[in-house]
């Protein structure tokens, strides 16, 4: 297992029904004790494994943190996904719940939690029921308490105070920091939280070990990723690389780009455009990216065909990020509002000649005042549009009619209006 | 010891009580939620600082002491 795919190999033997083929490679994770496992950790540590559901935080250092808090943990798996260009959770969930349970007993036992909660979106009903039969099926291994929470769709939600204050009866929305999960979490109590890939990518550390996971991937960012491919490429959909791949052969893999390359979304609406150019040479890891103002995120990677609008797809996803606030901080309610209404003028030709300054000044007094990171994600997205599509923007500021936005909409913005917030 | 501002984003309801009892430290966005001034505050504001937590009717606003 030196070779791809890791995560995606032999899925039938991951999913639910398959416990007996799943045993035949991954033993039953020990059950925790009442402190942490240095061997778990060690080996998670020595694997280099950073967090797959955004932030990249390295997952040792998240579970030293928890384990040196008095009181007795609880395990957070983020399964919510709610970023509408990923989907790589929702097939783990789907098609390898066994490597998913693993991964969550694994860190379990890791830091010493006494509960594992797996927070799953309420429309991924075939998630569900795989999670649900997957744990049926372990009755006769000895395991914590694993429980399934519904988390509502909304993009917020699965921030993970929101995360955590849904599962402790609230709704889904992020609370005040601090204090954060680790050290005041679910009921009250030290909380790892850990995206869902991530504690897959666990299950195979703690099989394989540290070393066998740094075989793949960079030095400084070591292992595989599972990228969800959308947009203008020839077979969107889950897929998993070493980091530090090349785009332009991820791409490739995966049936080309029969509408060519206008500009690449990296990383789903909380990422950032890179242009054509750089998605020529750029490199699938964080040192190659973050100097051209993106980052891997959650993986999610949404070609803009030569055809499209980028303008266009960044005012409309905009317009949907601000439906989605969750309507607490100022800032955030009306700040997502302006810059939404600022591009959708830009889309349409309509803007003022000092559009861009406008949305500049908006951004600046928006970025890093909300309770969370939500709004600085609009306002990253905004600006690698304004520096992607400089070209473009520079058309539609002079009214002159854009040719591309007669093609269908490619980044899509589910409707959320009915979804409460539990 | 020394203090900064620190709001509760959440708790806000931009009523701008603070802005105009501490324009020193204080700004209002474009839509009248307080912009606070990281740096920590004098100790000869530190009086009209502390008055100024006290008054915001949401109790969104307080003093951090800022680890040297």
């Amino acid at each position: 297992m030196t070779s791809l795919p890791r995560l995606l190999d032999d899925l039938a033997s991951h999913g639910a029904g398959a416990l007996g083929a799943h045993r035949r490679t991954y033993p039953v994770p020990p059950m925790p004790g009442r402190r942490p496992s240095e061997p778990i950790i060690a080996a998670i540590e020595r694997s280099g494994l950073r967090g797959r559901g955004g932030a990249a935080f390295p997952t040792a250092t998240k579970m030293r943190t928890v384990a040196a808090e008095s009181r007795r943990p609880v395990v957070l798996v983020n399964a919510s996904e709610g970023e509408p260009a990923s989907a790589k959770d929702k097939l783990l969930l789907s098609q390898a719940p066994h490597l998913v349970l693993d991964g969550a007993l694994m860190a379990a036992a890791a830091v010493g939690a006494d509960e594992v909660v797996i927070g799953i979106e309420t429309t991924s009903r075939t998630a569900r029921s795989s999670v649900e039969s997957a744990i049926a099926e372990r009755s006769a291994e000895p395991h914590v308490p694993v429980r399934i929470v519904g988390v509502p769709p909304r993009y917020v939600a699965g921030e993970e105070t929101a995360l955590v204050h849904l599962v402790n009866g609230g709704p889904a929305k992020p609370t005040h920091t601090p204090p954060r999960p680790f050290e005041k979490g679910v009921n009250g109590r030290p909380t790892l939280v850990n995206n869902c890939e991530t504690v897959a990518h666990i299950a195979q550390i703690a099989r394989f070990g540290g070393d066998w996971f740094r075989e793949l991937g960079l030095p400084d960012e070591p292992g595989t990723v599972l990228l969800t491919l959308g947009g203008g490429v020839g077979r969107p959909g889950v897929t998993e690389v070493a980091i530090g791949t090349r785009l332009t052969d991820v791409l490739a893999a995966a049936g080309g780009t029969p509408g060519g390359v206008g500009a690449v979304l990296i990383g789903g609406y909380y990422g950032s455009w890179i242009s054509a150019h750089d998605a020529e040479s750029v490199h699938l890891s964080n040192a190659d990216l973050r100097p051209r103002g993106a980052a891997l995120g959650c993986g999610a990677v949404v070609v803009l065909p030569t055809g499209a609008c980028g303008v266009r797809e960044t005012a409309r996803v905009l317009a949907w990020m601000a439906g989605e606030s969750a309507g607490q901080c100022g800032p955030c309610v009306y700040g997502l509002e302006s810059l939404a209404a600022g591009t959708a003028e830009l889309a349409a030709g309509r803007a003022p000649k000092d559009a861009i300054a406008w949305l500049e000044h908006w951004s600046g007094q928006i970025e890093g005042r909300g309770a969370c990171r939500f709004p600085d994600g609009a306002v990253r997205l905004l600006r690698s549009a304004v520096r992607v599509f400089a070209d473009d923007i520079e058309r539609h500021l002079r009214g002159s009619d854009c040719r591309k936005a007669k093609v269908r909409q490619l980044l899509v913005t589910p409707d959320t209006s009915g979804a409460g917030w539990r | 010891m020394r203090y900064r501002l620190k709001v509760d984003m959440i708790a806000c309801d931009g009523r701008g009580v603070c802005a105009e009892l501490l324009p020193e430290r204080i700004t209002l966005d474009d839509w009248g939620y307080p912009i606070l001034d990281p740096e920590p505050i004098d100790r000869a504001l530190l009086g009209h600082a502390r008055r100024t937590v006290t008054a915001c009717p949401k109790l969104a606003l307080w003093l951090e002491s800022v680890p040297r």
